[in-house]
Order: structure tokens, then C-alpha cells, then sequence
């Protein structure tokens, strides 16, 4: 789960990471009304949405005036923002920060993140911020600092003292990014982060150390014992289709292709969709029903799977371990008789009870295209696309 | 011989009298495993399945000397159940468990290596579906009469793509050893190497199917490991060549972040390593069936 940079920010500072002076707001009055609270001349309105390189897509735009925060805020508030990271539909800005303009000295690279290969949470650090990390990671490598916590005893001053002098920092700035490295690695840890992002962390003219933007990311399988990061949740943010599958413990993500996909098991519903590549089709999307497919939870999925209108035909494949194929059957055919399913279908049941499964779709008198094997099935839908396609 | 387990492993299920413990326990008991109790707390003394219950795995380890351990219970005290089995000497855990925290993992992990080498216990899982082999038993949640007993490993991340190529398998003859499911977690109690490591060690497995997916760096390991330690065939499968990145796949750690993430990256590593690549899911059985017949190996030919 993904969070704004504003609840970051307030995350972050609760564990001692020094943040600007800055709040949000939802109107521009409210933006012009948290310029006059943080006081001075310069501000930053900075669109909050789930996704970085917001500067680039016109995002952040720095005010000299009560004026300028209010333009700033009425031109971002409502607007669909477009970056490189969101894709081409965008997301949708209805909160903005303002914040304080600094006097910015240096921008430097913090982030920690749980490395898989090394199974540990690491601390990586680069004297050049601002750039994304995979950028930095190709171009200057060897500058890259890295700390590796031991998860028994958690991040120490030493590890996060050699990362702040390997960043070239002078002792004042030292003892300031080390309360910053221990905060940021404190949160991730008692929140279930999967990441943490300075980027930057900046060193200002007067000599303070601050994180001046932050991305955070959450475990969902931890959300349970992390209800103050769940109440962050926007799901303004998210895909409603995605959301609303969450709903009915379907797991669903859209895709560009026109056979709809429906499976049990995500390694079957990613080589169901590698098979239908090969068969010469284009999946439209991923999903797994998991293992109780009852018929509910059946129906809810092709109801999903159909509201994407570039959907031409529909492959259901599903292998029955705990399941029984006669149940599956059954939760199709009541699924069909309920949902209208204007696209050929294609059924491919396999494991436990298939002949009994089989005989049910057969005699059900729906138009239904059966299946034996993967191969067949890909094969049988990709033609069922095209015949669709070309009437 | 098969890896990991046999008919004779003494097997208990922690969740025991549970809703889930129950089923699959029976299922297990009716596979042939040999299931000797169970645990859930506070149902101590009680009787289920025709099997003793205890309160803890210390008692249940001293009364029925089990050996190995089905982990069934929720999310959230998982990780705990694991450990309370490692510290009461249970040799091999297996959890179903989907939704574990992946810090939690890690701890857990970081946990098992207190013990000497001689009495670690070897965690497999969560998100998985468990451990099968053929004809001898089960410790998981697979249907078993899929699977045919034979010479050929199994590893997969993925449960019901594992069922995929145990029935390609099947339609072709084709037997296994063992199936071991190490399930679709960021951070499991088994990797891909750990389980090819015993295949190879295992007399009568011949070649080992293996089956991925995207996200993460175990692929990769896995196909240097093939290169530099197996003398074996191994056959391999990269699921998810249409998926787009930074998208989570329904595993928690089926995202492609990194380089090498993506399933045609991983897919040519393993042919660099010299692994077998099946070209489409549809053909997982019978490319193993080919490897098979184009490289007999020299135990085949002695044993007919």
C-alpha cells in the first residue's frame, strides 16, 4: 500500500526525521491560509498523488506570493496529473501541501528498502539526489553506499555514522543526517514499510539537514496490525476495478489485451496469460479467484472481467485442487445465468472431479466452449477472439 | 528414496483442529502420511482424527517423536508457530500460510540459525502448497492423485501451476520423487537452491523440473547453481511474460522491480546456464520427457 508524501512526512517526523514546515489542503483558500500559518515569503504547492517525478508533469510549482499559493492550488486542486510513472490516464490531485521553500545547498540519496537476495533491510545512500535510484544505479554505481541491518539488533549509530560521513557530510550536518537514518529505519520497522525514500535529503544554506521529499510503501500483509497506516489509505489513488475485486478476496490487475482472464492460482493465471501470448492473443487482464471459488465469488468475477469494455472473449481456467470441478462448474454455469455474458466463453477444468465438472457445463445449454488441456484452451479463445472480432 | 519425506516421517499439523487443519489432515492421513497428532492450544488431552492433541509441540515432540510439521494457522501467529516447532526440534516445517508479514520472515529466518546445524529445521513456505512425495505422502494441501511416483524433482513457486505439470507429467508417464512447493512470498523459508541442492544429492532423481516466476532474484540463483554445482538435467519454466511492471501478480513477490525481474530476463539466464527451457506452459511435461529420453543417465540405465 502507497501513501501520500504529506502522511509521510508526519509518519517520518514522529519518529524524529526533520520534515519542512508545510500542511495540506484541499481548497486553495485552505493553501492560501497554510502559507500565511508557515509564514515567510516562498513557498512550494506540491501535488499529492501516488507517484513520483510529479516536477517534471508540472506538479510543484514555487509561489512568491498569498497570489501565487492560491493560482498554484486552484490549478493543481481537480486535475488529472500525468507523470512517467503513472501511466497515460493519470491520477487525480485532490489534496495539495504547501510547504516552506528552502535555501537548498546540496540534495542527497536516502533510501531503505527489503532486499530480497540479501533477505535484510538496507540502507543505500548517494551524495547526488533528486534522480531516481535505478537512474543512479546506472550511471555512477560505485558512488552507491550501502548498509545492511542484522535483524536482531536492528540499525546502529556506527552504520548510519558511516553512511552520513561517506556522503561527504561535515560533523554538524553528521549528527543530524544520523537522527534522520535512525528515524527513517525506526518507522520503517514499526510500520511493516517494504520502503522508505528521501530523495532528497537536503543539506540547506544555513546548514540544516531535512527530508525534503519522502515516498513511503506498506506490507499489505502486515495492514492488519497497522491500523494507523490503513486509515492513510486514498482510494482516489487506486484502480476502482482493482479495489472493488479486493472486495470480494479477488485479486485482479488490467491490462491492455482483449481476453478477459479468469483463474485460480496466480503461477496458472500468469502462465494461463503466457499461453494465450503464444496462442496469438493479448490477456486483458490478471485474476485469481483463489481457492474457494464459489459461486459468488464467480459471478463477482466475471462481472469484473466485463466491465472492461475491450474484453471479446473470456477464458476461465481452473484446477481444481482443494476445489472440486463440479463445484467450479456449477459456480460457472449460476454465474452465466446471472451475469449476461455477451463475449464467447471458453471453460478449462482440470484435477479433482473433471469428468463430473465437465458433464455439468455440457448439459447446462449454455453456449459454453469446452477445454481438455491449456494448449486447447489458449487456442480455442484466441479463435473464439477472432471469429468474435471479424462478425 | 525421495527428498525430505517419506512414509515413515512422523508428521503432526499445528492448527490441528481447526476448520482447515481437519480437512487437510485428513486428506494427508488418507494420502498414506504418517500423521501421529496435532497441535492447538488449550485442546490439550482432547482426541481428534484418532490422534492425540497437545498444547504445545514440546509435548507433542515427547510423546510421538515427530519429525515434521504442517503449519496451518493464520497470518498473524504464523511465524510463531514455526518457531515454537524449531525450538521443540522439528526437523522440517511446513507452512501453508498465506499473508505473512515479510518482516516477519525475515526474523524468522534470522531465528532458525540459532540452532547447530545438526538439529536446524528446514522451513518451507508460506504460500505454498506443500511437499508430495508420490506414493509415500504428503505434508500440504495438493490433490494428490495427480501425481505418479517416478525420477523426476518438482520445485515450484506456484501451487497450481505445480498441478499443471504434475498432470502434463502424468499424461506422459512421466513420475516424480518429490514435489516441493516453495511458495510465491518475497522472502521464503526455502529458496529455489536449497531444494535443488537435495535433488541432486537424492539417488533416485534424474532430472528436476522447475518452475518460476517473475520478481525477485531466486531464478537467477538458481540457474548458476545449475551450472556450477548439478550434474543433473533441469528443466525450467519463467511464468508471467505478459505481465507489466511494478505491478504486484497476486504473489507478494511476483512484482518486476529490478533488472532481471522479467520472466524473458529469467528465462534467458537459464538457458545461459544451461538449463532446458520449456517454450509455453502447455508444454512443461513433455519438455521434461524429452530431456529425459535425450539424456539418459548412467543410474537409468542400471536400474532397467
Amino acid at each position: 500500500m502507497d501513501i501520500h508524501e504529506y502522511q509521510a512526512k508526519e509518519l517520518l517526523a514522529g519518529f524524529g526525521v526533520r520534515v519542512p514546515k508545510g500542511g495540506v489542503a484541499y481548497s486553495a483558500d485552505q493553501a492560501v491560509y497554510r502559507a500565511t500559518e508557515i509564514g515567510g515569503s516562498r513557498w512550494i504547492v506540491k501535488a499529492q498523488i501516488h507517484s513520483g517525478a510529479r516536477g517534471k508533469a508540472g506538479g510543484i510549482k514555487l509561489c512568491a506570493s498569498d497570489v501565487d499559493v492560491r493560482r498554484a492550488a486552484k490549478e493543481l486542486l481537480g486535475k488529472t496529473l500525468v507523470t512517467m510513472q503513472t501511466g497515460p490516464d493519470g491520477l487525480p490531485v485532490h489534496r495539495v501541501l504547501v510547504e516552506a521553500a528552502l535555501p537548498i545547498a546540496r540534495e542527497l540519496y536516502v533510501g531503505l528498502v527489503l532486499d530480497r537476495k540479501r533477505e535484510r533491510i538496507v540502507v543505500v545512500a548517494h551524495p547526488h539526489g533528486g534522480m531516481e535510484i535505478e537512474e543512479i544505479a546506472q550511471r555512477e554505481p560505485e558512488a552507491i553506499l550501502r548498509e545492511v541491518v542484522e535483524p536482531a539488533v536492528g540499525m546502529q549509530a556506527f552504520q548510519a555514522r558511516e553512511l552520513a560521513f561517506g556522503l561527504g557530510l561535515a560533523p554538524p550536518q553528521v549528527s543530524q543526517a544520523v537522527a534522520i537514518l535512525l528515524g527513517a529505519y525506526r518507522a520503517f520497522r514499526e510500520l511493516d514499510a517494504t520502503m522508505v525514500e528521501v530523495n532528497p535529503l537536503v543539506v540547506t544554506a544555513d546548514g540544516q539537514v531535512l527530508a525534503l521529499d519522502v515516498k513511503m510503501s506498506f506490507d499489505d500483509n502486515a495492514l492488519f496490525r497497522r491500523p494507523n497506516v490503513v486509515e492513510l489509505r486514498d482510494h482516489a489513488q487506486e484502480d476502482p476495478r482493482e479495489a472493488e475485486a479486493a472486495e470480494h478476496g479477488l485479486n485482479y490487475v488490467a491490462l491492455d489485451g482483449d481476453i478477459g482472464c479468469i483463474i485460480n492460482g496466480a503461477g496458472l493465471a500468469l502462465a494461463t496469460m503466457d499461453m494465450i501470448k503464444h496462442a496469438g492473443g493479448e490477456p486483458a487482464n490478471f485474476l485469481d479467484i483463489g481457492g474457494g471459488a464459489s459461486p459468488d465469488r464467480v459471478a463477482a468475477a466475471f462481472r469484473l472481467v466485463l466491465s472492461d469494455k475491450n474484453v471479446q472473449a473470456i477464458l476461465v481456467n481452473v484446477f481444481a485442487g482443494i476445489n472440486r470441478c463440479d463445484w467450479v462448474a456449477q459456480g460457472v454455469v449460476q454465474a452465466v445465468r446471472e451475469v449476461q455474458v455477451p463475449v464467447p466463453l471458453v471453460v478449462r477444468l482440470a484435477g479433482t472431479n473433471v469428468e463430473e465438472g465437465r458433464r455439468i457445463l455440457r448439459e447446462s445449454g449454455l453456449p459454453i466452449i469446452t477445454a481438455g488441456t491449456l494448449a486447447e484452451a489458449a487456442d480455442r479463445v484466441v479463435a473464439a477472439r477472432n471469429a468474435a472480432r471479424a462478425a | 528414496m525421495s527428498i525430505l519425506l517419506d512414509e515413515r516421517t512422523p508428521v503432526i499439523v499445528q492448527g490441528f483442529t481447526g476448520d482447515k487443519g481437519t480437512f487437510h489432515a485428513n486428506e494427508m492421513i488418507a494420502y498414506g502420511t504418517n500423521v501421529v497428532g496435532g497441535v492447538t492450544p488449550g485442546k490439550g488431552g482432547a482426541t481428534h482424527l484418532e490422534r492425540p492433541v497437545f498444547n504445545t509441540v514440546k509435548e507433542a515432540v515427547a510423546a510421538t517423536e515427530a519429525a515434521a510439521s504442517l503449519v496451518l494457522v493464520p497470518a498473524p501467529f504464523c511465524t510463531d508457530a514455526v518457531m515454537e516447532a524449531a525450538d521443540a526440534g522439528i526437523r522440517l516445517v511446513v507452512t501453508i500460510t498465506d499473508g505473512v508479514p515479510a518482516q516477519d520472515m525475515m526474523r524468522v529466518k534470522r531465528y532458525l540459525w540459532r540452532y547447530a546445524k545438526e538439529r536446524r529445521t528446514r522451513l518451507i513456505g508460506p504460500n505454498c502448497a506443500g511437499v508430495i512425495s508420490p506414493g509415500k505422502a504428503m505434508l500440504g494441501i495438493m490433490p494428490g492423485h495427480i501425481y505418479v511416483r517416478g525420477n523426476v524433482g518438482v520445485v515450484t513457486r506456484s501451487g497450481t501451476l505445480g498441478y499443471e505439470a504434475a498432470s502434463q507429467m502424468q499424461a506422459l508417464g512421466v513420475g516424480i520423487t518429490t514435489s516441493v512447493g516453495i511458495g510465491g512470498d518475497p522472502i521464503n523459508g526455502s529458496s529455489f537452491v536449497d531444494i535443488l541442492a537435495l535433488f541432486e544429492a537424492d539417488p533416485e532423481t534424474d532430472a528436476v523440473m522447475l518452475i518460476g516466476e517473475i520478481g525477485g532474484p531466486q531464478e537467477a540463483d538458481a540457474a548458476l547453481f545449475v551450472r556450477d554445482h548439478m550434474t543433473k538435467p533441469v528443466i525450467g519454466y519463467v511464468a508471467g511474460l505478459t505481465a507489466p511492471r511494478g505491478r504486484r501478480m497476486g504473489h507478494a513477490g511476483a512484482i518486476i522491480s529490478a533488472f532481471g525481474d522479467t520472466a524473458a530476463e529469467k528465462a534467458e539466464i537459464m538457458r545461459s546456464a544451461g538449463l532446458v527451457v520449456a517454450p509455453s506452459p502447455a508444454e512443461l511435461g513433455s519438455t521434461v520427457a524429452e530431456a529425459l529420453a535425450r539424456r539418459p543417465s548412467p543410474r537409468v540405465m542400471v536400474g532397467r
